[in-house]
Formats: C-alpha cells, structure tokens, sequence
C-alpha cells in the first residue's frame, strides 16, 4: 500500500513510527485511537463546510442566480463567514427555559449526527469501528437525534416551539418504518449487518439489484434528516423556525451543523448499502477506493440538493399518507419479492454477485415497482373520476343570483356555447 | 474479567429503585416508568446469565428480545389509557383516580 | 482492578444513577431524562456482556421509541391546575419495602453457587443464530408470531383507547 492508495493508513503507520520512539506502547495506542476518533469528527465538521458551500450554490444555481460569491473565490469561504458570524451573536436563553435540558439538546443532536461516521467503511480498511452490527448502530444513534429535538422543542418554553417539535417527532418516527424494512434488503441478500460485510458483498452494485429499496431509503434518508420535500420542520413560512425558535449564536449553528452533517452521513450509508460502497475502477493503475466513495456520497448529496431546489413542500397530511399508504406497503412487499427471488435465482443455479443473479432480481423488482404504479395511478384515476362527477352535476344546476349573466344573454351552465349565437339573433 | 455476581448485584438495585417508583410515585407517567425500570432490571439479569452460563444457546437473548416487545407493547397502551384519563378527567394523580373504589 | 472492572463500574453508577433520579425528581420532564440515562447505560452493559444485537435494539427500541413516547405522555398530561407532590403518603413504606425486597435479592444470589472461573467464549455468528433461533419451529418460532399478534394488539387497543371521540 502505498500514499495513493491509502494515504490514511500511511499516514497512521508514520505517526506510529514516530510516537514510538518517546512513548511507550500503551500509550501510542491510546494516541492513535483519541486521533483516529479526532480525526473522524473533524472530517465530519469539514465536510459539513463543503457541503453548506455546494448546497447554496446549487440551489441558488436552480433558481438563476450566483449565490454566495463575495467571501473568496466562489464564495469558498463563506462557511467560515457565517461560523464567525454564529460565534459573535448574542447568545439568548429564554425565560423559565429549563437551563440544563436547553443546553444539551443542540450538543445532542450534533453528536448524534457526527458519531454515525464511526461505523462508516471509507476504504477496504478504513473503518471507525468494524462492529458486527454496523447498520443496527447507525438506526440507533439516528433515534438520538430525533429525542435531541423533542428536547430542544420542549425546554424552549414557547409553544410554537412545542407544537413544531411534535410534528418533527411525529414525521421522524414514522419515516424510520419504511427507512429500516428497507434497510432489511441489503442487509437480507449480504448476510449481516455489519457494513464492511455489505460492501464486500457488492461485485454488482445494489442498486442495479434493489432498485425499489435503494430509492425508499434514499426518500426516507430526505425525511429523516428533514430536508425538502419533507423540510416541514424548519419552514421559515409556516411554524416560524419550529422547534429550534428559541436558539441563536452558536446553539443554533449546531443544530444547522448537525442537519448537514446528517445528511452527509445518510448519503454515505446509502453509498455503502447500495451504490457499492469504496469500490470503483482503478484511475491511472492506481486503487483510490477513498476517492470512489468520496465521489458517490457527495453525488448522492448532489440529488438531495437537486430534489431541495426543484420539489415543492409537502404538507403534513401529504408526508403521512405518503409514508403510510406508499412506502410503508412498498418495503414490505419488497421484504416478500427480494428473498423469493434471490431464492427462485439461486434455485436455477445462479450464484450469488453474478450478473444473471442481478438481472433476474432487478426483473422482479423492476415488475414490483411497475405494479405498485399501476395500483396508485389506478387509485388516482379513480380519485379523479369521484371529483369530477359532483361538478358537472353542480355546473347544469348553478345560476348565478346576481343576474348580470341574464341581461348580456348568457346562458346557464353548459348551455354557454349557444349563448353567442342567441345573442346575435337579436 | 467481571464476576456474574456483579451484573446481578446492580440488576437487583436497579429493580428495588423501579420497585420504589412504582410505589410511592403519585404520577401514573412516573410509575409508568418506574415499570420499564424493573423491565430492563429483569433483563440486564437474562443477558448475564446467558453470558456467563450458556454463551452458545441463544435462550437469553431470544427471552431478552421478547421482554423488549412486551415493554414496548405495555408502555404504549399505559400510556393511551393515561391520556384518555386525562382527557376524561384532567388528573393523572392516582391518589384521585378512585371511582372504582367502593 | 482491570480495565473492564473499571468500565463496569463506571457503567453502573450511571446507570443507578440515573434510576434514582428517575423516581425521586421533582420535574417529570427530568426525571424521562433521567430514564434516558438509565436506559444508555443499560445498553452499555450489554455492551459489556457482548450481546451486541441487544445493545443496538436497546438503544433503537427503549430510547428511540419508548423513552419518546413516555416524554409525549408527559407532554400531554402536564396540568393547568398547580402540580401535586411528587410521593403519596405511603412513600416511607415504599422505602422499607424496596429495602427489604433488595436484602431478600442480595442475600439469596450471594449465598448462591455461581461457577466460578472465565466464561466461555460467545460464537462469532451469534447474530445469525438468534435471527435462525427465532423462526426455527423447533425453538422459538411460535413465542415470535405471538409476540407480533401482541404487538398488533397492543397499535390497535393504544389507537382505539387514545383517540380524540368528537
């Protein structure tokens, strides 16, 4: 291995080399872990910088203008600026806020963000923690953050703040249904939870085998996170800023903090579960697995920007129904056609990883999607017959009071078409 | 390397601190988890046990998992039948909450 | 004292800890942090004992689930009229009973004979076998369908009992 490939692990063996030389072995190893966890958070705050950068820029692009242009080349620095800036505002805590529980929250929720980058494989090696329950680890720390805003919406004493924290809550719990039965696919064909143990399992991309359940965890990542469409939490034109009304300076920018960082790390679980996680072509004769992984996790936060600036909100009813009547069905029969058709591909010889194994499952998966569109269409074109029924009832049967119709010669309802000719023949 | 005795020790306090909860709260919320306190006392003690005494028997971990869905299942219709009380009667005091009582 | 000792001793005094502030805080609000804290540290004692699928669940289930729905509860419940004390009259009663109740425990697992001597080592597939455990219908198959026809139970009978009847 040598700095290309890995510059990480060089990087490491270095340090190693060159702590051991005034330190003894115990202690270089509790070095090198306080590092390697230092080292996690840190890339995870970086990260959080790039993508504020790449969020304004793209959205401000989709919507014809420059953005931020002004604090360095392209506005690179313009994250920085606005760090500065959340440092320097006044720090206000509210009346009768509940001191201890105001303080933690924002501290909670940024914690729970960053600490998902620890069971995260970014190369063949290159792991936090290679725990044996990797995707049942991130599930758990993404609920932390839901109880950090419950938290925050509670302790701010006001009751905008309350109500916004309970409509977040609500949209958070329900979209981890759909978001953990389709983490189950992957998780089924792989063989264990553990990440490095999914990635290692992917010769042929998930997402060409799992489509339905890549683009269901994809929609439930959006939504657990709380970015548009389902950005229902912090719309500034409907609950005011909801359940973090009541932070300003610092506090608020970790709860901006650990959105992003959120949301980077949901596109690189995503990355990991199905897009094949650090695995890519050789560039120039030299294995960049880093660079791969880097490159589909920041093109998966591409799409959220994308889907941020062209989607329109979602109502609270809509996100329900859309959970509940949608995805929530889809993942479950998606968690009956997988195995039944890993086991038919199996059953007719195919090994597993092979591309005959592959196309026959996107075959099956590719029928279930078509007829889960075909039953909502029909549903809606259903909805939309009922709708149009009542009304053309109502048109023949409507007059209108004021009578202005009745002196310029216009006829009722449908019979509109004659009036010009009736008129003329006067 | 941590003995048994020591796991069961600390889950034996944390069930007579739930067993405390349970009996002197006035709050139904607060007895309620005093409940989930004894829950998880119970199962700290299955987990221990099947560490120590059976690791390659999955005995303790499928009984601890069962506990977990009948905690879960227990919390929430608790806590639908405070909230309905509340709605009905605006107290969740169980010092008040008698009618029953003859 | 080895490091584990050390951890696990650490580990608990969280864990009581936080139980002890659950039953005896004056505000509700804290005292559902104070079960969070309890709960955290339960999950890092199974941790501990390496049952790695129950501290994950743990984590998912009890905190991420209950303990959320305990602090709604608590949300919903807070009366407009002044609160009333926190302990009943009985409380020193309660202190006498849990006292006895924790002596009865203590003397009968100390006076116990555990096996002695380091525990055998937990399988590498340990996972696996509680996921085979649980639909094999020799083992525990039919304990699993009824804890989901529990669980269905207990969404429909939590929906009819709590909902708003305008």
């Amino acid at each position: 291995m040598n700095v290309i490939n890995d510059p990480f692990t060089w990087l490491a063996g270095q340090l190693v080399n060159w702590l051991s030389t005034f330190m003894p072995a115990n202690g270089v190893s509790i070095t090198m872990a306080v590092l390697r966890a230092a080292s996690l958070g840190i890339f995870a705050l970086v990260m959080f910088m790039v993508m504020t950068w790449i969020e304004r820029k793209g959205v401000a692009r989709i919507q014809n203008r420059i953005g931020p242009n002004l604090a360095g080349p392209w506005g690179i620095f313009q994250p920085l600026a606005d760090g500065v800036k959340a440092l320097t505002k006044e720090d206000i805590t509210p009346d009768h806020a509940d001191r201890i529980v105001y303080n933690i929250a924002p501290i909670l929720s940024a914690v729970a963000a960053m600490i998902v980058f620890a069971a995260i494989p970014f190369g063949p090696g290159l792991i936090g923690a290679d725990i044996n329950i990797g995707i049942l680890y991130i599930l758990a720390v993404s609920g932390l953050g839901v109880l950090a805003i419950l938290m925050a919406g509670w302790s701010s004493n006001n009751k905008y703040a309350l109500l916004g924290a309970f409509r977040v809550v609500a949209q958070l719990v329900s979209y981890e249904v759909p978001l953990v039965l389709s983490i189950v696919a992957p998780v089924m064909l792989a063989g264990s939870l553990s990440l490095v143990t999914i990635v290692e399992k992917q010769p042929v991309w998930f997402i060409l085998v799992l489509p339905a359940s890549a683009v269901i965890v994809m929609l439930s990542g959006m939504a657990e996170v709380g970015r548009s469409p389902f950005d229902l939490l912090d719309a500034e034109s409907e609950i005011i800023a909801g359940h973090h009304i009541e932070y300003s300076g610092m506090k608020f920018a970790l709860f901006f903090l650990a959105e992003y960082v959120h949301a980077f790390g949901v596109s690189c679980i995503v990355t990991a579960l199905f897009l094949g996680g650090w695995r890519g072509p050789d560039i120039a004769g030299v294995t960049v697995p880093w660079l791969w992984f880097f490159i589909k996790a920041v093109l998966l936060f591409n799409i959220m920007v994308w889907a941020r600036g062209t989607l329109p909100r979602l109502r609270i009813d809509q996100l329900m129904a859309f959970n509940w009547k949608f995805l929530v069905p889809l993942s479950l029969a998606s968690l009956i056609v997988v195995p039944l058709a890993d086991r038919l591909a199996q059953g007719m010889g195919l090994t597993q990883g092979s591309w005959p194994w592959a196309l026959v499952m996107l075959a099956f998966n590719v029928a279930m999607i078509l007829w889960a569109f075909a039953l909502v269409s029909a549903a809606g074109r259903r909805a939309r017959m009922a709708a149009q029924v009542p009304a053309e009832v109502t048109a023949a049967e409507s007059h209108d009071e004021s009578g202005y119709g009745e002196e310029h010669g216009l006829a009722h309802g449908a019979d509109a078409g004659h009036a010009p000719a009736a008129a003329g023949a006067h | 390397m941590v003995p048994l005795t020591w796991y069961l020790v600390v889950a034996a306090i944390l069930f007579s601190i739930g067993v405390f909860g349970v009996l002197a709260r006035r709050n139904a919320v607060a007895i309620l988890m005093g409940i989930e306190l004894m829950l998880n006392a119970v199962n700290i003690n299955l987990v221990a046990f099947w560490r120590y005494l059976q690791p390659d028997k999955m005995v303790g971990q499928a009984f601890a998992a069962f506990v977990f869905v009948v905690a879960a299942a227990e919390a929430a219709v608790g806590l639908a039948l405070i909230i309905s009380v509340y709605r009905n009667r605006s107290t969740v005091d169980v010092e008040n909450i008698d009618w029953l009582k003859w | 004292m080895t490091t584990l000792q050390v951890m696990f001793i650490l580990i608990s005094l969280i864990t009581l800890g936080g139980g002890l502030y659950t039953v005896i805080a004056k505000n509700l609000m804290h005292s559902a942090l104070g079960l969070i804290l309890s709960l955290a540290g339960v999950a890092c004692l199974y941790g501990l004992l390496e049952a790695s699928f129950l501290a994950g669940a743990q984590v998912l289930i009890y905190i991420g689930a209950i303990a959320i729905l305990i602090i709604f509860a608590v949300m919903l419940t807070r009366g407009v009229m002044g609160s009333f004390p926190r302990v009943n009259d009985q409380w020193s009663y309660a202190i006498i009973v849990s006292l006895a109740l924790l002596a009865v425990l203590l003397v009968t697992l100390f006076r116990f004979n555990w096996p002695q001597g380091a525990p055998a080592a937990v399988p590498a597939d340990s996972i696996a076998r509680l996921g085979r455990a649980l639909v094999d219908p020799g083992q525990y198959a039919l304990p699993f369908e009824m804890a989901s026809v529990l669980l269905v139970a207990a969404l429909i009978g939590s929906i009819y009992v709590a909902r708003d009847k305008k």
